[in-house]
């Protein structure tokens, strides 16, 4: 049996193995030719480790991770690292549990990969979450001193999430609010695609080093691109075509969703690429409104049917410019050439008759005899 | 019937220039058939910014001020009773004539539904508070009117033929169209005697159609400064004012009187006929009242507006403006001079000028300072250049046909008549 | 020239040109006092309301079935000509959304269409009445049957809204009409005031829009520029818009109060007034033309001349 076969046991085919390596691979926006260097990183015998901690959380997140349909990500992204800490995965628990967190921490101090999920409260010294007498917020810190990076899944632990929401009672925040002297990644999301973290992980674990990350710690490969500008009913929103109501027929016939909330256009993420459960479903393609989790802004701040305001159009919008500089056809060179031409030749003719037209006062004999002259 | 003081140009008519001409004419006829068929901008580069381009500036706009020798001319002869200045009338009224008709042709060729014109005639159409309304219906009635002031020149070749170079040409063709000579040939006579039984009904009304033909122009010209009163955020404040009917008023004079001294030089020159001396130096001394009145107004308004400044600021607007101003003003100081006035070397050189500075003022009314904002901009095409040029082209034409075919050109007094070539 | 013809060229001088002169004078001198008429039919634009998604630009072609010109103009990222991507208002396009972007935070939409002036200049200076307004809605419409093509409209038109088609042999003026010969007639809006998502377009009767535009401006002063545009531009438009940056930058032209067809009509109707004056000048010309011809004729028969002809 082939070492990939040992690794993953019965779980994952090679066929499954090299077709997820090959997703993650588009999702990280890499050539095709890339996916060998992806899936031989994914085999690399040196599995980094890596500590997952919950705060303020529905494990939502991890959930999204487990429970796909098909658990082909999940099964490769367990296999791939040394998942020393995960309290909903961990076969041990109290005591036993800390000691083996305590553990991997001092082990591979600075080299461990910290993923967190959910927010972390700091009202009152953080009372308001506490694991194995220990608060959110000395656990994250404690965590975090020796992270080589810190991963935020999910957008409670990337921007404090509906733990967040006015009013805020706990004073719940993000990571990046709390850690300030390591490289934080944020994969928000309500959940997040698994195949972002995949994708991450992968990235890291085959070029030794971190993405490229937006203003908001994002990787820019999955949330570089508006929802708006890839989602399948873009051609109805470009043409007008908006659904009314839920279950009015313009939804049925799978209209744009804007009208009823959609924050597609404001929305920076990959569902309208990527999607979900490995089955082609996103909100927007059941017939729901992009709500927006992947933006600290949005979810949370604004309601689901509120109308969010477009701030940068993208191509195919392609507006008109207001001042279209020229309009018209100006002078062609030949036009002007012909024009110029006769101009001088009426001028040159003009001046060539004024010199022969008689200057001074003169009779009409005169004038006549000299007609008469030239006549003959 | 006494006709003394017009006479027939008797000349050959297929000259080398009539064949120039008619190909220029043919090439500027099949561009308006391109038009008809793919539409305006197939051939021109007029644009929605520029919705007027160089057939209105030019054909209609400038071409009727030039047209308007005949209009200048009789205001002399039958308003201010200068007789001796009968001789010019009736080249003026061909000239006019073409200019204006084909003013007409040029708008036909303009408007986009020329189909939908009759509802010129429709009183419930009628919308009186446009001026191109009133441009329309005058210049429609001014063209009717100088076909019948030219009709006596028709009518008295009519009266004197006795339709020998038809009959040589039916008799040469005999039976090939199916034609009979002689029915023919009666049918002609009658019209010769109609025209003998109408000459006598048409001089009795004719005073009232030609003060017709004063009035008319008197108020269209006006009307065709009118038209870009209403375009007040387009056309560059050195040229929009409320006096704009007036200075085209007088513009239309100046333009109208310099041009009958040109068309009598110009014709005199290539027909090989003594100059009319005595009338253009006459002529040539009314001109510079008018331009001084004009060019008064025109000052005397940018100082009232304000737009002294614009005018001297040397931008582009303000070449054009001075370059207009220039032509003009330079072209009377020349006329001040009672020497200058009786050579025909400066009478032409001045008319030349202010021909050329009064037709400037009408295209920086229309064309140079428009401007219709929005980056738009404008000019003519090749196609378009060559509709317009195939137009003058068959006015020149069928000038040079005419005269050598009616009495026109003022008689040569003292001299036996050239040999004649046909009668 | 002697002292009697400069008089005789005065004289003439001053009745040609007496009505001339005296009309700018006029027209200067009294504007109009009757105000907008606030029961019109109209739209206020608000463009900060405006999402850009060109709803109203695909409900106008397709209720006024201006299929003909897709991709009329082609925008640079379709060289398969498949989009309809106008740059302007053309012949094929009565309304478009364009957007103004100075930086990523200076920046709004606008939409083109027409304004339907309370004193339109193109109504004013059609010949033969092809574009009229309605007297009741207010509504400035175009009557093809009528037009001649002459595109006086375009000329007078301070907006250049009115569009003319040039590539077709048989063309015609496109402006906006409010939908007045189609949508209007079965819904009782216009198709773009319907089809707009955020109800950037509203449409109703000028009253209203007024009012609704001066609470949105005191309800949200730092959201607006404190301008409505249109309530008084050229005599005012039925068409009103609301902006956050000054309109100039939208494109649209920053007008005076005064409409110009005002002022035209006022020099127009002055000369023309009753046609008094053309009437007085033909029959003060006659009398002078015929007694000029009697003089003629009298001085000839004394020399025994021919009488002249004239």
């Amino acid at each position: 049996m082939s070492m990939t076969g040992r690794l993953f046991g019965g779980g994952i085919s090679r066929r499954d193995f090299i077709k997820t390596c090959v997703a993650a691979t588009a999702v990280m926006g890499l050539p095709f030719g890339l996916a060998s260097k992806v899936a031989a990183a994914a085999q690399a015998p040196d599995r980094p480790p890596v500590i997952w901690l919950h705060f303020q959380e529905c494990t939502g997140c991890s959930e999204s991770l487990l429970r796909a349909n098909h658990p082909t990500p999940a099964t490769l992204l367990l296999e791939m690292i040394s998942l020393d800490y995960h309290e909903t995965l961990m076969a041990g628990s109290g005591h036993q549990a800390e000691k083996s967190l305590h553990d991997s921490m001092k082990a591979n101090f600075g080299k461990y990969i910290l993923i967190v999920e959910g927010a972390i409260p700091t009202k009152e010294n953080g009372i308001y979450c506490k694991v194995g007498g220990k608060t959110a917020l000395e656990s994250l810190r404690s965590a975090a001193a020796g992270a080589a990076a810190v991963i935020s899944i999910g957008t409670c632990a990337s921007f404090g999430g509906i733990q967040a929401a006015a009013p805020n009672p706990t004073g719940a925040v993000g990571v990046k609010d709390i850690i300030k002297d390591k490289p934080i990644i944020n994969i928000p999301g309500c959940p997040p695609s698994p195949y972002n973290l995949l994708s991450t992980v992968l990235y890291y674990l085959t070029f030794k080093k971190l993405p490229e990350l937006d203003q908001l710690g994002r990787p820019k490969f999955a949330y570089g691109r508006r929802i708006h500008e890839h989602c399948e009913r873009r051609p109805h929103f470009d043409a007008g075509r908006f659904a009314k109501a839920y279950g009015h027929p313009t939804h049925a016939e799978g209209y744009c969703l804007y009208k009823l909330g959609c924050k597609g256009p404001a929305t920076y993420a990959n569902c309208s690429v990527q999607r979900f459960n490995d089955v082609g479903v996103w909100p927007v393609s059941v017939g729901h409104p992009c709500i927006g989790c992947t933006e600290p802004d949005i979810m949370f701040t604004m309601t689901i049917a509120d109308k969010v305001q477009i701030h940068e159009p993208t191509p195919f919008d392609s507006y008109a410019p207001v001042d279209l500089k020229e309009q018209g056809t100006g002078a062609s060179p030949l036009t002007t050439g012909l024009l110029g031409l006769a101009a001088g030749a009426a001028l040159g003719a003009g001046a060539m008759m004024a010199r022969k037209l008689p200057d001074g006062e003169q009779s009409a004999e005169q004038t006549e005899e000299e007609s008469h002259g030239r006549k003959e | 019937m006494s006709h003394d003081e017009f006479q027939v140009h008797r000349a050959k008519i297929l000259t080398p220039s009539f064949w120039v001409l008619l190909t220029l004419t043919l090439i500027g006829f099949a561009l308006i058939a391109v038009r008809f068929i793919w539409g305006i901008g197939a051939v021109s580069n007029m644009n929605d910014g520029y919705p007027w381009g160089i057939w209105i500036t030019y054909d209609v706009a400038t071409g009727t001020a030039i047209a308007c020798g005949g209009y200048a001319v009789a205001i002399l002869v039958y308003i201010r009773n200068k007789m001796h200045y009968h001789p010019l009338i009736r080249s003026a009224v061909l000239t006019s004539l073409f200019g204006y008709g084909l003013a007409g042709l040029s708008v036909m060729v303009d408007v986009g539904r020329p189909w939908n014109a009759y509802n010129f005639f429709i009183p419930s159409q009628w919308q009186i508070n446009s001026a191109m309304f009133e441009v329309a219906l005058c210049v429609m009635a001014y063209t009717t009117v100088l076909a019948i002031e030219f009709l006596p020149a028709v009518l008295s070749r009519l009266q004197q033929t006795n339709w020998n170079s038809a009959r040589t040409f039916l008799d040469r063709h005999h039976g090939r169209f199916g034609l009979d000579t002689e029915i023919i040939l009666a049918k002609l006579e009658k019209l010769r005697q109609w025209a003998l039984w109408v000459q006598p009904k048409l001089d009795k009304v004719l005073i009232f159609i030609i003060v017709l033909g004063i009035t008319l122009p008197t108020m269209h010209q006006s009307s065709l400064g009118s038209l870009m009163l209403i375009a007040s955020t387009k056309l560059h404040p050195l040229w929009h004012t409320g006096f704009l009917p007036l200075l085209f008023l007088i513009n239309c004079l100046f333009i109208g009187y310099s041009i009958a001294i040109l068309e009598s030089i110009i014709s005199s020159y290539a027909f090989k006929r003594p100059f009319e001396s005595e009338q253009l130096t006459g002529l040539a001394s009314i001109t510079p009242y008018l331009t001084t009145i004009w060019l008064s107004v025109m000052v005397g308004d940018l100082i009232w507006r304000g737009q002294l400044g614009n005018a001297l600021s040397l931008d582009f607007y303000s070449g054009f403006f001075l370059l207009e101003f220039g032509l003009v003003a330079s072209g009377s100081i020349i006329l001040l001079f009672r020497r200058n006035r009786q050579s025909m070397r400066w009478l032409f050189v001045t008319a030349v000028l202010i021909v050329l500075g009064g037709a400037l003022y009408r295209f920086n009314v229309y064309l140079i300072g428009f401007n219709p904002g929005q980056g738009w901009r404008y000019f003519p095409s090749l196609a378009e250049l060559m509709i317009t040029v195939g137009i003058v082209a068959f006015e020149i034409l069928a000038y040079k046909v005419l005269v050598k075919l009616f009495p026109v050109l003022p008689r040569l007094h003292g001299h036996e008549e050239p040999a004649s070539v046909k009668a | 020239m002697g002292g009697k013809s400069r008089r005789d060229f005065l004289k003439l001088a001053g009745l040609a040109g007496a009505g001339l002169v005296a009309a700018p004078a006029l027209a200067v001198a009294g504007s109009s006092t009757s105000g907008p008429n606030d029961e019109e039919l109209g739209m206020l634009y608000d463009a900060t309301k405006c999402v850009g998604c060109k709803a109203c630009m695909a409900a106008c072609k397709r209720v006024n079935g201006d299929y003909n010109a897709l991709a009329y103009e082609q925008a640079q990222f379709d060289p398969d000509m498949l989009w309809d991507a106008p740059k302007d208002l053309t012949g094929s396009t009565r309304t478009i959304i364009k957007l103004f972007k100075e930086s990523p935070k200076e920046w709004s939409y606008v939409k083109y269409s027409c304004m339907h002036c309370q004193k339109p200049s193109c109504v004013s200076v059609c010949p033969v009445a092809a574009m009229v307004k309605d007297k009741i809605t207010g509504i400035v419409d175009y009557k093809k049957n009528a037009c001649i093509g002459c595109r006086y409209c375009q000329v007078a038109c301070a907006y250049n809204i009115p569009k003319f088609q040039w590539d077709k042999a048989l063309p015609q003026i496109v402006k906006c009409d409010l939908c007045k010969n189609t949508f209007l007639k079965s819904n009782g809006t216009s198709a773009c005031a319907d089809a707009c998502p955020t109800n950037a377009i509203m449409f109703g009767k000028r009253k209203n829009l007024l009012a609704e535009a001066k609470k949105r401006l005191t309800e949200h002063p730092r959201q607006y520029v404190n301008h409505i545009y249109g309530e008084y531009e050229l005599g005012g438009t039925n068409h009103l818009y609301l902006s956050a940056l000054p309109i100039k930058k939208l494109g649209l032209p920053e007008l005076q109060k005064d409409a110009p067809a005002e002022f035209s009509e006022k020099i127009q109707h002055t000369i023309y007034k009753g046609f008094i004056a053309p009437v007085a000048l033909y029959g003060t010309l006659c009398f002078i033309a015929v007694r000029n011809m009697k003089k003629q004729e009298s001085d000839h028969q004394s020399k025994g001349d021919q009488p002249h002809e004239p």
